[in-house]
């Protein structure tokens, strides 16, 4: 611990005796999270997180690849955390340290355990031809708790974001037999019917080799997603959402993946100190409220 | 695709977006848009969408790369993975080195050095939105969020390219005008004194139409350079409005 957190450790315990925050808030209480989503034009998918001064940009890009050899019926994820020095000045530039490699691989293990993007469904020649799906994850401003605002962003950018079909149809690189043994593998019929691509039907029926320009991308498949909510333990008290200085000082951290059926779903702990039983389902329940929270203000802003 | 095919401006002066030979794209400047960094600036130019954050002036550190007479300036410009359209590896390439690189040494020739020996005055610059003309965005962006951070400077540079497409010289090339377009001229200046602070070309043109072209620019700059004031204006006016309520 550097100086300036050991001298703001005493403010922020002194009030944490009185059940207060440095901020105003309770212990349960997030700040302000807004949602912003497509706002990378050249991504299949985007969205812009903030939580109180956290600032976090997701974009997804898409690509044609092969799967990996022990997986060869499974779609391609691939999750990358750029922690630029714009968002921080303790941070600096270079190849990802351990701190980014360690946000990617939660954020990665909670979009990939959880099933929400269904990559069975991504496979086009089992064994040859997959969709691949990046999830590059931009810190832009940081101000504690990374790891809500990465999931979150990761979320609300996977769902907003749609295949490329066309313009991959377009540059060749997915071919019109590629189309029709994708199709002809039922569970992708049924996201098409779902979503019913015009043209698509047509062009497969037709002998036509050139792909008309209305044929429409559609969205990935994804199912209910679940919400990464952490909290942190300074002293005694557990708080949830720490800004940057109530991170700087934690003895633990917890972070725990609800879905909407109230199941937990993924569980973290960090840092040295430790949590007993009684503070783990304080952690859990908090984390099952505040997760509902924000479900329903990533519907209201996705459209669902 | 040749290059002849595409006909990149019409009969009556229309380029493919609509705009004449002389128009820019849309632009819009946010200053002060981040918590953490001493001066920051959003900016969106047509489809670029472009974030800086400035930092210091600190101590430069390892301490063999500082200056015992002035501050250093070290840019660094950084597309996102997503920028583009087809995914681009995290890092690092030549290419931004090189940005990087010329942006640093135009912003030093403005940024008064000589008050800050031994420190650094770090530029970072994020391209988060790709569509032709990244540097230029980006360099104008640096100049507000320099403003922002309140480094003295001796002037607030920006920049602005011409280039020339289908035998015409225009303002501002669009993503397909620098795809088959016949040659990009980026600009930096100091509007203040007209020092040119950056120039690169690629392409070919005529002495004529270089100096079109580069009068061209230069105009450009002037423009973008009171939208840029405007935008440092709107944040310190609403910031002095506040006080004065208090």
């Amino acid at each position: 611990m550097t100086i300036i957190p050991a001298i703001k450790k005493d403010y922020i315990t002194k009030l944490a005796e009185q059940g207060k925050r440095v901020d105003g808030r309770t212990f349960d209480q997030y700040r302000t999270i807004d949602i912003e989503t497509k706002v990378v034009n050249k991504a299949e998918g985007s969205a812009r997180i903030k939580i109180g001064n956290t600032q976090v940009l997701v974009g997804i890009k898409m690509d044609l690849g092969e799967p990996f050899p022990d997986t060869p019926d499974c779609g391609v994820l691939s999750t990358a955390a750029e922690f630029v020095p714009l968002a921080s000045p303790d941070f600096e530039s270079g190849p990802p340290r351990e701190n980014a490699i360690e946000l990617a691989r939660v954020v990665d293990r909670g979009v990939r355990e959880s099933e929400v993007v269904d990559i069975k469904k991504l496979v086009i020649t089992p064994g040859e031809k997959v969709w691949i799906v990046f999830i590059d994850i931009h810190i832009l401003d940081y101000d504690g708790n990374l790891f809500d605002a990465a999931s979150l962003g990761a979320l609300a950018a996977l769902m907003t974001t749609k295949v490329p079909i066309l313009r991959f149809l377009q540059s060749g690189t997915l071919e019109k037999k590629d189309l029709e043994t994708w199709y002809n593998n039922t569970s992708i019929k049924d996201i098409i019917d779902l979503y019913s691509i015009p043209g698509l039907d047509e062009f497969i029926a037709s002998k036509n080799k050139e792909a008309p320009t209305d044929i429409k991308d559609i969205p990935l498949p994804m199912i209910e997603p679940p919400i990464s909510c952490t909290a942190i333990k300074i002293n005694d008290y557990v708080m949830f959402d720490a800004s940057l200085d109530e991170e700087l000082i934690a003895d633990a951290r917890l972070t725990v993946a609800t879905d909407h059926k109230g199941d937990i779903r993924a569980m973290q702990k960090g840092l040295s100190g430790s949590f007993s039983r009684e503070e783990i389902q304080k952690v859990i329940k908090g984390a099952l409220d505040n997760g509902q929270e924000i479900r329903k203000q990533l519907y209201a802003k996705i459209g669902k | 695709m040749m290059k002849s095919d595409i006909k990149l401006i019409n009969s009556e002066g229309k380029r493919l977006d609509g705009r004449g030979p002389e128009d820019l794209r849309k632009i819009k400047i946010e200053s002060g848009v981040l918590h953490r960094a001493d001066g920051s600036c959003y900016l969106e130019w047509g489809g670029n969408k472009v974030l800086v954050a400035v930092y210091g002036p600190r101590e430069a550190v390892p301490r063999h790369c500082q200056n015992p007479l002035r501050a250093i300036v070290q840019a660094r410009y950084n597309m996102a993975a997503f920028s583009v359209e087809d995914r681009k590896r995290p890092g690092p390439d030549r290419r931004s080195v090189e940005i990087s690189k010329v942006i640093s040494e135009a912003l030093e020739r403005v940024i008064l050095t000589e008050q800050f020996p031994r420190a650094t005055v770090d530029v970072n610059i994020e391209v988060l939105d790709a569509e032709a003309g990244t540097r230029c965005a980006g360099l104008t962006a640096a100049g507000v969020a320099l403003v922002d951070a309140g480094i003295p400077m001796r002037d607030i540079p920006v920049a602005c390219a011409a280039g020339k497409i289908n035998g015409q010289v225009v303002l501002d090339l669009g993503k397909e005008e620098d795809n088959f377009g016949e040659a990009d001229l980026p600009v930096a200046i100091s509007p203040r004194t007209g020092e040119v602070l950056l120039l690169q070309m690629d392409g070919h043109l005529t002495m004529d139409e270089f100096n079109k072209a580069f009068d061209l620019a230069v105009k450009g700059c002037h423009i973008v350079s009171d939208i840029q004031k405007k935008a440092i204006m709107h944040k310190y006016q609403a910031v002095v409005a506040a006080e004065v309520q208090e």
